[in-house]
């Protein structure tokens, strides 16, 4: 599996209970809102122990690949805020109806604004990737003429981009409220070894 | 990196404490899903959970709920937590603290060994109760020479066992192909030896070579003076056998429990085996002396560990108290023992590919794979 853009990466291989969580969480500290940490340990009980431990103090734990012996756990630090501020943005659509358009072979350009790790574990297909903090550099990518659905986690930072996309002289774009952690429909991951 | 003063106990002490019914606080800092799967358990055992990651900043939530009048021991997957934790309250102050040495791992593999009697030919029978996971397992020794039936897969203790006992293994033994752990009979009669027997309808699959247990053709431990007398007993597996030894006891493998009796699922054949289980349990034992002392594969729950830590109970006695052998009506049993089952052991399949030889884990991987309650019998939850 090709290295997967993220902020930080611990190295915890070799280090037994209570270690890898220890570190974890002082990274954590240091880290800001948003971004992404990768854990590499080696102790299989750092798998449920972080796990718990993300659910607990309420970070998102993205998802674990094994290789080598090797755990990569992908956190991502949570903002407490960010499930109850306020979206500002008028266009949205619904998980539901993203979904049935899909089905029914509606050709959506979907794209996606969360971190790298998070896109890599669970997208939906088709979707491209680029995250809200890359979005200004990259925006020469995207066609402002073009409908856009942009989706997140949990529809705030899909609601930023979409009135950043405005700002930017997009005419047509809609930001998929619910997000990825509500989202029921087909989804696509990258390969596992 | 143990500061002074924190002290540990092993798993062989706190079996000593648990089985004397001592008073005994543990404080379990593992993940909630790992104590929610499976904690030790004993009847003057108070245990709470509070995982070592809430207590990194903070030990207060422990020191609130730790009571003063009684010894704590602080446990966890393998000893590294629960020694950071030990240490935390020792700083504190206490100083009844201690930690599990090796923590569950270690507590899921100590094995007790507990005599059950003196055989009539001069032998003696012993039972070896694996207190962290339900397992029972038996060796009848007579004239310098053993026999063990349903071999854990710790068979460095039973090797201690036998030299402090002065006994040279010569059959080991399994009553079926077990689902719920790894068998160390067949590694164990490599390392002396000695002839490996198994069931053959459930040893179909293997890829060694091996005795077949045929009903009626005994098996003797030293110089024909213990007689283990196969008896073919369908129901938890196809080939499940039991073993009458000295005309007094009856090794009942995962057939019939204590207070409860074995699922027929864990080899996917349920619905196939659920008139042999009948059959076994209401026809076949039923034509034996309510005298026999029956000794299970296993047990469910603490309270089932008699003087010492035995496991056993006489065969009349389960024929008016055992659930499952008291009922009636044949569909409600094929009901009981086919919807409602407790959840199957973990990597059970795994385990059973391991058993048939046909998968060779590395010793982590075999712990893996056994972590966890046992739950072979229908009333496990």
């Amino acid at each position: 599996m090709a290295t997967m853009k993220v902020n930080r990466t611990l190295e915890c291989e070799g280090l037994a209970c209570p270690l890898p969580v220890v570190r974890t969480k002082k990274a954590m500290e240091e880290m800001k809102t948003g971004e992404v940490l990768e854990i590499r340990a080696t102790d299989s009980g750092s798998v449920a122990d972080l796990q718990s431990w993300a659910k607990r103090t309420g970070q998102q734990y993205i998802g674990l690949k094994e290789e080598n012996g090797v755990f990569r756990h992908y956190i991502r630090k949570s903002d407490p805020t960010e499930t109850k501020e306020e979206r500002k943005f008028p266009h949205t659509i619904y998980n539901e109806e993203l979904r049935k358009k899909l089905s029914e072979g509606e050709a959506l350009h979907i794209v996606d604004v969360r971190e790298p790790a998070e896109f890599a574990f669970c997208r939906i297909p088709g979707a491209k990737s680029i995250p809200l903090g890359d979005l200004e550099e990259r925006i020469y990518e995207l066609d402002p003429s073009q409908d856009y659905v942009v989706v997140c986690r949990s529809g705030n930072r899909s609601d930023m981009a979409c009135q950043l996309l405005m700002e930017k002289g997009f005419i047509n774009v809609i930001n998929a409220v619910q997000g990825m952690a509500v989202w029921t429909g087909e989804i696509e991951k990258d390969e596992v070894n | 990196m143990t500061a002074m003063g924190t002290q540990k106990v092993t798993a062989k002490e706190l079996t000593t404490i648990i089985l004397n019914k001592e008073d005994l606080f543990i404080l379990d800092v593992r993940n909630e899903s790992d104590f929610s799967d499976w904690k030790i358990e004993g009847i003057s055992v108070d245990i709470i959970n509070i995982p070592y990651f809430d207590l990194l900043d903070d030990i207060a939530p422990a020191l609130d709920a730790i009571p003063a009048d009684k010894p704590v021991v602080v446990v966890c997957a393998k000893e590294g937590s629960s020694i950071f934790v030990a240490e935390q309250l020792a700083e504190a102050g206490l100083n009844h603290v201690s930690y599990l040495e090796g923590g569950m791992k270690s507590w899921s593999e100590y094995l007790e060994p507990v005599k059950v009697a003196d055989l009539s030919g001069g032998g003696e029978l012993y039972q070896f109760v694996r207190i962290g996971k339900g397992c029972l397992s038996y060796m009848v020794l007579s004239n310098g020479e053993a026999a063990l039936i349903d071999t854990s897969r710790m068979i460095d203790q039973y090797q201690r066992f036998m030299q402090k006992k002065g006994v040279e293994l010569i059959h080991a033994i399994d009553t079926h192909l077990h689902a719920d752990h790894i068998s160390g009979g067949r590694a164990l009669a490599q390392r002396y030896g000695a002839a490996y027997h198994l069931p053959p309808k459930d040893a179909t699959e293997v890829t060694f070579e091996y005795e077949k247990l045929v009903e009626g053709r005994d098996i003797t431990v030293g110089q024909e003076t213990i007689k283990v007398q196969p008896i073919y007993t369908p129901g938890h597996t196809i080939g499940s056998t039991s073993f009458l030894i000295d005309n007094t006891y009856i090794l009942t493998g995962d057939i019939l429990f204590i207070d409860s009796i074995g699922r027929p699922d864990l080899a996917g054949l349920a619905e196939d085996w659920v008139g042999d289980l009948r059959d076994t349990l209401y026809s076949r034992y039923k034509v034996l002396s309510e005298e026999l002392i029956v000794l299970p594969a296993h047990f469910g729950k603490v309270t089932e560990l008699g003087i010492g830590g035995l496991v056993a109970g006489r065969l009349g006695t389960l024929y008016s108290e055992n659930p499952g052998l008291n009922i009636e009506d044949e569909s409600e049993f094929r009901r009981t023992v086919t919807e409602n089952l407790p959840p199957q052991p973990n990597s059970y399949q795994e385990i059973r590919q391991v058993n048939m030889g046909k998968i060779a884990p590395n010793i982590e991987e075999q712990r893996e794979m056994e972590i966890g309650p046992n739950r072979c019998a229908v009333h496990d939850k």
